[in-house]
């Protein structure tokens, strides 16, 4: 029992750095990026191969997890930047459904649907299962925390501040003397990159990583997670994934009472549940339930 | 592999031609409500599922069946948005966007529980390729595209001469003036939804007619759908039968140097090309 709640708080902390990611690019950054699940497989996928065929260890691996995920999120957001929103929006849902095709097709470096299996964790083989867990949990927290911490000091920065007056008025901000191409890049790379290391860490935790994994679904999960609690805001963003886990895992328990329904028709009534939830938030809530606040002590003013 | 060239062309003008009718669809509804509709996935399984309904169920042939798939996907395209995306439009284009992935999530879903993960075909007689010289064509292909270039004539010939096709243009073109104009922009937007996704629907069916169906029908080809739109224009009808046209070609010449599986990977590259050289798309953003 314990050692299943360590696996949920590994993979809800995953699910944290996820919301973190994309609460930059999105939150802080007004950039719309619907192809998350292909930094997230890029990074699972990248630091897999790197530890696993390449026997690196895992640090370099998350590195460069991290690394190509920003590199991807910088170009595609230069790629689009002179145009409205709605092109990034296409662009990256189309990365996201490239990284997988590639994911399934070059079976001699991904192993194709069949997925990579064995990838190596921490200490794994030295490890009970339930210390493993422990340890995943440890590291996974730990990670969150920083990141979390880095995010919130990020916010609070000049460079933060830009970010937020670009976000509601690039032209104002551009007017202001801020290079808007520049900021917008860097907030798309940083936000690809933690993505990416939450990829990385899902690997390295599960062992095993297959195209099927990284679906447009994971995507509404995480928007779910940010809408839920509070776009723009770190610390919602951390709340929303807990709760979106919580509510995924308990879903489990009741699936006992709907016994008379099988595999496919649970699953599919699990993922309406999910879609309807973040929809009906949107409607009812759309500053989530711990809306962003503007930080600083200097900075008073009415919330809008 | 070059002595296969006009047979790869000929697959790319047939492919285009069914790409078309979606991708008017998607750009149409962008062009008057103004934001990427993500809930074409799930509109094209949609419609795809309900002319196997009427298809295998009821045993109509592939026509009525294939207006069965416009009327049920243009309703769930109606009532879907309404209930789902209409609330959040004054959000912002990007914020209906997320949702409109989410309702795809749901729509697809929907499918799913009653229908199941299994791959399904549609019940049509089985006919001989007609051979051109070295050039194959599958009798029901020919029907397909024929269908297709009679739903695009059809749609081109709404928006010219009919009352609520110039409405749309104008709502497209310059929502504040065509208010001033007194029309109902309200009302434009619901026959947009109508129609728009009721023509996903059909493409969707289109393609399935062709292959077989499953729940993640209408997600492997959205991907040349956006091609598609993005190639020729965001918003431009015409611009999206260019596209499509562009996309279904590029896509049947790439076997030339691709791996098959890398197909749909075309589409993508035709986005990054197109916003890199020419951002507007090949005829601009302009309705019609």
């Amino acid at each position: 029992m314990l050692s299943w709640l360590f696996s949920v708080a590994t993979f809800a902390g995953i699910y944290a750095l996820l919301a973190l990611g994309i609460n930059v690019i999105w939150g802080m950054g007004g950039m719309i990026n619907l192809g998350m699940a292909g930094f997230f497989a890029l990074g699972a996928y990248a630091s897999a191969l790197a530890t696993g065929a390449g026997a690196l260890p895992i640090p370099i691996g998350l590195a460069l997890a991290a690394g190509l995920a920003a590199l991807a999120g910088g170009l595609l957001c230069r790629l689009t930047l002179r145009l409205r929103g709605d092109y990034l929006a296409i662009v990256t849902l189309g990365f996201s459904e490239l990284i997988r095709l590639i994911a399934a097709n070059e079976i001699w470096m991904t192993n194709g649907s069949d997925g990579i299996s064995g990838i190596p964790g921490p200490w794994r083989a030295e490890l009970s299962p339930f210390q493993f867990n422990m340890l995943s949990c440890a590291l996974v927290t730990l990670a969150v925390l920083i990141v979390w911490a880095m995010t919130e000091r990020l916010r609070r920065s000049p460079w933060g501040r830009a970010l937020r007056a670009i976000r509601d008025d690039d032209t104002a901000a551009a007017v202001a003397g801020k290079p808007i191409t520049r900021f917008k890049v860097q907030a798309f790379a940083l936000g690809a990159a933690i993505l990416g290391l939450a990829g990385a860490f899902y690997a390295h935790y599960t062992s095993y990583i297959a195209p099927d994994i990284f679906r447009p679904l994971i995507t509404i999960y995480i928007f779910l997670a940010l809408t839920a609690g509070g776009t723009g805001n770190s610390t919602g963003a951390v709340v929303g994934a807990i709760a979106v886990v919580a509510v995924l895992e308990g879903s489990r328990f009741l699936e006992g009472w709907v016994s008379v329904l099988g595999g496919v028709e649970k699953a599919a009534l699990r993922e309406i549940v999910i879609g309807v939830a973040l929809i009906a938030i949107m409607q009812l809530r759309p500053r989530g339930l711990l809306p962003e606040t503007p930080p600083g002590p200097f900075l008073k003013r009415k919330d809008t | 592999m070059l002595d296969l060239l006009p047979q790869f062309l000929v697959n790319g003008i047939i492919t285009g031609a069914l790409l078309a009718v979606p991708a008017i669809g998607f750009t149409a509804i962008f062009a008057v409500l103004r934001f990427p509709n993500f809930a074409v996935a799930s509109h094209a399984t949609v419609g795809a599922f309900a002319g196997f309904v009427a298809n295998v169920t009821f045993g109509l042939p592939a026509i009525p069946s294939l207006m069965f798939a416009f009327l049920i996907a243009g309703l769930v395209g109606l009532v879907s948005d309404e209930i789902a995306l209409k609330p959040l439009r004054k959000y912002g284009a990007l914020t209906t966007a997320i949702a409109s992935i989410a309702l795809t999530i749901v729509l697809e879903n929907i499918v799913r529980f009653f229908f199941g993960n299994d791959l399904r075909g549609y019940d049509l007689p089985l006919v001989r390729d007609i051979r051109f010289g070295d050039i194959r064509v599958n009798p029901q292909q020919l029907e397909n595209m024929a269908l297709a270039v009679v739903i695009m004539i059809a749609v081109f010939a709404a928006l010219k001469f009919t009352r609520m096709g110039k409405a749309m243009r104008a709502v497209a073109d310059n929502p504040g003036l065509a208010d001033l104009k007194g029309i109902d922009a309200v009302m434009v937007g619901r026959v947009v939804a109508f129609v728009g996704m009721g023509l996903v629907g059909v493409g969707g069916m289109l393609f399935g007619l062709g292959t077989s169906i499953d729940p993640l029908t209408g997600f492997r080809f959205i991907l040349p759908i956006f091609a598609a739109a993005v190639v020729g224009g965001l918003g431009s009808i015409p611009g999206a039968v260019l596209g499509a046209m562009i996309v279904g070609i590029g896509e049947e010449m790439s076997a030339l140097v691709l791996e098959p599986a890398y197909k749909s990977a075309v589409g993508f590259f035709a986005i990054v090309l197109v916003l890199t050289f020419r951002p507007r798309g090949l005829l601009g953003e302009r309705a019609y």
